[in-house]
């Protein structure tokens, strides 16, 4: 486990960019790879902890199938940063 | 599976996965009512959580998981000690946290099997799997513009934008993903009604309600040398073969006539020597065909990750309490040997779960038989002739028992009760015994009509003497008498038989 984590490439950056919809431009993409690698560098301390098994504290949490009083469609829009007719106004997509 | 195709040329290989709303009172992860009407105001059923607003928790519905356990028992599937959810990850409008709450390696059920007759044989397709998922929200394509939003909501290649409704977003939905069982789309069509029976016998699905039902299809073509008479292929002929994935199906016959389109289209290519392309296609319901949609993120793309936020579930401790009830199968082959019916009146009685209740009261107080056919017969071809569900009358189950008991104690004629009365019921919904007085349609009781006969005979002697010369008309006249004097609720051929053994005795 310490050696160091597989090389995030531009390709990588740049797939997951256009799968998350984020517009980069070429010396973005290019200066990403080198900040993950820091990054991931970083964390790659937590492999030298040993690992412990843990029990989940809580299972099989769940509430009763009965309505609570949700937002008003003024407050549900009020954050958008545009709406139209009672919708939230979204991108087009493809 | 028996296969009547002929064994040269392609056929179609196809799998689906069907996504069903559970019938709940509130969404999946939050106390939101799911109880929604075609025109409701869009963004009125929301809250933090199915807004996905930073820092809102889920917390799981214990009612969703109870029918999720519901249809696994149904299906036979197993389902494990443990199971878990997990965030599939993509970004698209109807998805307001940028990921869909699902399972992932841990689905509640695995490995069911749904039996379903098609073309009057039995059929059966594995279920590989069933998870619990939420539902996205709906998304609406529009043109800009000033004409009025309908005027300018248009098709997904042809918008300017889109308007986002999340009223729908996180109703509990369960994905059932069936193994490439299937070899014609019209099999489909029965596998897909033979479920929603069941679900709705469940009593965990509304299938009136809109977008209930959905379904994706996988389809590929094999050639026929390589399908055996059972139906299996080898693993290394489906691996091989490019499929399409068909998007967008709502409604059965909408399934059937997709992948009808779907396997000549994927034909033509093969047989004019073109690949057929591995992609993702839309049903367009209007013209009945598919078209490509953009390249699809690929399953590594979706990042799945355990979700944090809601803890593992046991469900071993409690599935064992949750009771599912006789299902159209077993409740078909009882009402055969409980009732004696035969094979085409109990799975016409027994395909929907509230036609079979109303016809089990009727059969406790009357013949069964009778009861079969007024029910069977009777009943669902008025209502269906008029496009009325059985829920229409089965409020009325006391006026409908009084109908059959008015056949039954031959107070009514069969004729007079199936073209006047029941008509008269349903379309007016008033009760039979208002419709055979207003309509005089009362058999006269038999002592009045015995007694009209012997009046009929004693006041009209030159008709009876006309009657012994042989002279045709007489009987006739004889028989007028006696309706008149009855009113005309006596049945005709009744009075015929009873003057005749007067005048012959």
């Amino acid at each position: 486990m310490s050696e160091s984590p597989e090389r995030v490439t531009t390709e990588d950056v740049e797939h997951v960019a256009s799968l998350a919809r984020v517009d980069l431009d070429e010396s973005e993409a290019e200066a990403f790879p080198d900040q993950f690698a820091d990054i991931l560098d970083y964390f790659a301390a937590l492999d030298e902890v040993p690992e412990t098994e843990s029990e989940p504290e809580l299972v099989n949490v769940m509430r009763a199938d009965e309505t609570r009083e949700g937002l008003t469609q003024e407050a549900a829009l009020s954050n958008a940063p545009e709406s139209e007719a009672g919708y939230f106004v979204g991108p087009r997509v493809s | 599976m028996a296969r009547a195709a002929e064994r040269t040329g392609l056929e179609p290989v196809i799998g689906l996965e069907v996504h069903v709303q559970l019938d709940t009172e509130t969404k999946v992860f939050c106390g939101c009512s799911t109880d929604g009407d075609a025109d409701e105001e869009p963004n009125t059923r929301t809250c933090p959580v199915c807004l996905g607003l930073p820092g809102a928790l889920p917390v799981l519905n214990e009612a969703a998981v109870a029918a999720a356990v519901k249809v696994g028992k149904a299906l036979n599937a197993e389902i494990p000690a443990e199971t878990q959810f997990h965030r599939k990850n993509y970004y698209y409008p109807d998805l307001p946290k940028n990921f869909q709450i699902t399972q992932y390696d841990a689905p509640l059920c695995s490995d069911g099997v749904l039996e379903f007759s098609h073309e009057g044989d039995r059929r059966s397709v594995r279920i590989r799997r069933a998870h619990l998922e939420e539902d996205p929200g709906s998304i609406q394509h529009v043109r800009d513009g000033p004409a009025d939003l309908e005027a300018r909501t248009t098709s997904v290649d042809r918008a300017d934008y889109t308007l986002v409704d999340y009223n729908r977003a996180g109703t509990p939905l369960m994905e059932i993903v069936t193994e490439p069982d299937f070899r014609e789309p019209a099999a489909v069509r029965g596998f897909l009604e033979k479920l929603e029976e069941v679900l709705a016998y469940l009593g965990v699905f509304d299938a009136g309600s809109d977008g209930s039902l959905r379904v994706d299809a996988n389809l590929s073509m094999v050639e026929s040398e390589h399908v055996a008479d059972d139906g299996t292929i080898p693993e290394e002929v489906l691996a091989d073969a490019n499929r399409t994935e068909v998007k967008n199906i709502s409604s059965h016959r909408g399934a059937e006539t997709a992948l009808s389109y779907e396997a000549s289209r994927q034909r033509d290519q093969i047989e004019a020597g073109r690949e057929v392309e591995q992609e993702t296609r839309h049903y367009n319901e209007t013209h009945g065909n598919t078209v490509s949609m953009r390249a699809k993120e690929e399953e590594k793309d979706y990042r799945y990750f355990p979700e944090a936020d809601l803890p593992p579930l046991r469900v071993a401790d409690w599935k064992e309490k949750i009771d599912i009830p006789e299902l159209p199968d077993a409740r078909r082959e009882r009402f055969r040997t409980e009732y004696g019916l035969g094979a085409e009146a109990a799975s016409k009685l027994t395909s929907r779960k509230a036609v079979a209740d109303f016809y089990e009261q009727v059969a406790a107080e009357f013949d069964p038989d009778l009861a079969a056919t007024w029910v069977a017969d009777n009943l669902l071809g008025e209502l269906n002739y008029r496009d009325r569900e059985i829920e229409s009358v089965t409020d009325r189950l006391d006026e409908f028992a009084r109908l059959i008991e008015l056949v039954a104690t031959d107070e009514v004629t069969t004729k007079n009760a199936e073209e006047t009365v029941l008509r008269t019921m349903l379309d007016e919904g008033v009760d039979p015994d208002t419709v055979v007085e207003r309509e005089g349609l009362g058999k006269a009781a038999g002592e009045e009509v015995a007694t009209a006969v012997t009046d009929a005979v004693e006041n009209n002697p030159d008709a009876v003497a006309d009657y012994h010369d042989g002279e045709d008309g007489a009987l006739n006249f004889l028989v007028g008498q006696v309706m008149q004097a009855t009113g005309g609720s006596a049945d005709p051929g009744t009075v015929n038989e009873l003057l005749r053994a007067e005048l012959d005795s």
